[in-house]
């Protein structure tokens, strides 16, 4: 890889790890679709600070059009208030009112500057080497990767340090409040970080990854662990993961880096939502398959033994009568139930019968106490 | 700190509670003596659970005091245990029995500092108490009702407060858990710990309290429970014609969680 490459991968890795450690505690509150109004409605704010700054990389652009993307989140919350209009309808209302406007002024007023509305939607990953940041004369790298790096050190750092706060007012927000953790002031904060990471990565990476990378990786990861901290350090690695495979295809294809990258985000998903142990489909499929033959198995050893020692046991018990008119199985799915169930030990043969072991009595006993019956 | 020389558990003084000038709670007036249960009950609608978030600051006030043992709840906060809801929180999010029960000792650790050793020590405690320590480690979302409600009462065991606030401990728990919640109670009471719950089942009204407060928007009644638990003042509360059916012991079904949702644990009958 060239250096130019490395850089762009570097930026990318950062963007996608600050993006993670934000949008797992976005997704955990349900309000994943609010990285997505935060990413868009930031534009205006972005365009006026341009203006003033006129640099796109500069920290006073990042912070002021964060404070959109703090402001749009109010808004927000203000017209849900009023209950005139649910939440997400007044965020449908707020962001693209507030992205146009930023695509209006950029059309009217910044066409011919680095600032187009392509340039919005997936960014120009690929122009980021060549904006270099130099202190005192020196080159010390692309400004875009000191700009990610740091939003990605200060997410860490506040994650790290208000972990405890975060995690208490995202479970229980009620708690939160009458211990006295404000839990008000938590949601602004971790709202002022997302907005600080969307407009940090807009101009690299663009708003379909911010949106991708704050909501992926985290809804991936959800689906891997039990555990906070596990779902921030997966959150961050799938994140990364996604990233160099984008980056990867990106340059297999010719196509757009970030473009690719936001692609990968959903491949990398769809993957985990196939495949992931114990919530993944194919495990989920698996698992009710199982559960499926084991209750038929569970049902044969209550029906011997409801029967036992009655006088229509011998009839009862017989292979031939659970197709018959009675149990009415196909012979099919009776030649599969008696297999599973003599291989568990629940049932023997007996010549033509089938005999309950003291297994199978045990297990049809806790099933009709109505325990949920394992063999 | 705590005042010795009050006797209030908690005291509110014209308390009103309105939602878009709606009154929610009008005027209400509340006095808990230490070391008593206390049941608040009233009708759906009746401002219960508001009463227990507007003392704990939880909605805003449109008018009131509240004082717990003496002093502001912003001052005495740390004195304050608070069991809401179950059906409150998300219990898909990703974390242990452990892990919340912990979040109990929060509020004494304050802002920045982590839970550890000793956290971890006093959690297992709790959970012992509420017969959950085998769960400790267990994903939350494994847990049936009567579970998580023993673990929210064990995150409130290790807050280790003067006065509890429960909402609903009862909803939806089985017999079991509904006795070993009792007990504990009992054992709060007996340490000269106040606890605030609100309650539904008229039926175990009696047998489970020493203090009643009866609500529907306004105080009805406040008292020991047999000089405030009187059909006259069930009347008032409930609006309409509270019927006790007498219990025929073998024959009564036992009641349903449907009726016990409906708050008459399938003894009494409310007819507008």
């Amino acid at each position: 890889m060239s250096p130019a490459q490395i850089e762009i991968l570097a930026i990318a890795v950062c963007t996608a790890v600050a993006c993670a450690l934000v949008g797992t505690f976005l997704v955990l509150r349900r309000l994943a679709m609010v990285s997505d109004a935060i990413s868009h409605s930031i534009l205006p704010g972005i365009v006026v600070a341009f203006f003033v700054t006129r640099d796109l990389s500069s920290p006073w652009l990042v912070v002021g059009a964060a404070a959109t993307g703090v402001l749009t989140v109010a808004l927000v919350e203000a017209l849900t208030r009023s209950r005139r209009l649910k939440e997400d309808a007044a965020m449908g209302l707020v962001f693209p009112a507030l992205f146009s406007l930023g695509v209006v002024l950029i059309t009217r007023y910044a066409g011919n500057v680095h600032l187009d509305v392509d340039a919005v939607l997936l960014g120009e990953l690929a122009y980021a080497p060549f904006n270099r940041l130099e202190i005192a004369g020196t080159d010390v790298g692309p400004r875009g990767l000191w700009l990610m790096g740091g939003i990605m050190l200060i997410n860490a750092l506040a994650v790290g340090l208000f972990f405890k706060e975060l995690k208490l007012a995202t479970f229980d927000a009620g708690l939160a409040a009458a211990l006295g953790f404000a839990p008000v002031a938590i949601h602004y904060g971790l709202m002022s970080l997302v907005s600080l990471t969307a407009v940090g990565a807009f101009d690299a990476v663009g708003l379909i990854l911010v949106v991708a990378l704050m909501i992926g990786p985290p809804a991936a990861a959800y689906l891997l662990t039990d555990r906070l901290t596990v779902m921030l350090v997966l959150s961050a690695s799938l994140g990364a993961v996604a990233a160099a495979l984008g980056f990867w295809l990106a340059t297999a294809v010719d196509g757009s880096i970030a473009g690719a990258m936001a692609v990968a985000v959903g491949v990398v998903f769809a993957v985990v939502f196939l495949a992931a142990p114990g919530r993944g489909l194919i495990a989920v499929m698996r698992r009710r398959r199982r559960q499926r033959w084991e209750f038929a198995a569970v049902m044969l050893a209550i029906h011997l033994w409801q029967h036992e020692g009655e006088p229509d046991e011998a009839e009862e018990s017989r292979v031939e009568h659970l197709h018959g008119k009675h149990v009415g199985w196909t012979p099919e799915f009776t030649r599969r139930t008696v297999a599973l169930a003599t291989r568990r030990g629940l049932v023997e043969p007996a010549g033509e019968r089938l005999r309950l072991t003291e297994l199978g009595r045990a297990a049809a006993g806790r099933a009709l106490s109505g325990a949920v019956v394992e063999v | 700190m705590t005042d010795p020389t009050t006797t209030c558990a908690v005291e509110v003084t014209d308390l009103t509670v309105a939602y878009r000038e709606r009154p929610v709670l009008w005027d209400v007036d509340l006095s808990v003596p230490r070391g008593k249960l206390l049941a608040i009950m009233g009708p759906n609608g009746a401002g219960k659970t508001t009463l227990i978030k507007a003392i704990l600051g939880l909605v805003p006030t449109a008018a009131g005091r509240v004082l717990v043992h003496g002093e502001p709840y912003t001052a005495n906060r740390h004195l304050v245990g608070y069991v809401p809801q179950r059906g409150s929180v998300d219990w898909d999010f990703p974390t242990t029995v452990l892990d919340v029960v912990m979040m109990g000792r929060y509020g004494t650790l304050g802002w920045l500092r982590r839970p550890g050793r000793r956290e971890r020590d006093q959690a297992h405690v709790a959970l012992e108490k509420v017969g959950m320590d085998v769960f400790a480690d267990r994903q939350i979302s494994e847990l049936s009702g009567g579970q998580q409600q023993r673990v929210f009462l064990a995150r409130a065991l290790v807050q280790e407060a003067q006065v509890y606030f429960m909402d609903e401990p009862f909803q939806g728990v089985d017999a079991r858990t509904e006795r070993a919640i009792i007990e504990l109670l009992k054992e709060l009471r007996a340490q000269d710990r106040t606890v605030v719950v609100v309650h539904h089942d008229l039926q175990t009204v009696t047998e489970y309290f020493d203090w009643v407060t009866l609500l529907n928007v306004r105080r009805i009644a406040s008292g020991p429970v047999e000089e405030t638990f009187t059909e006259e003042n069930l009347r008032l509360a409930y609006g309409g014609r509270v019927e006790f059916l007498q219990r025929q012991a073998p024959a009564d079904p036992p009641p349903t969680p449907e009726d016990r949702d409906h708050g008459l644990g399938g003894y009494g009958k409310i007819r507008p």
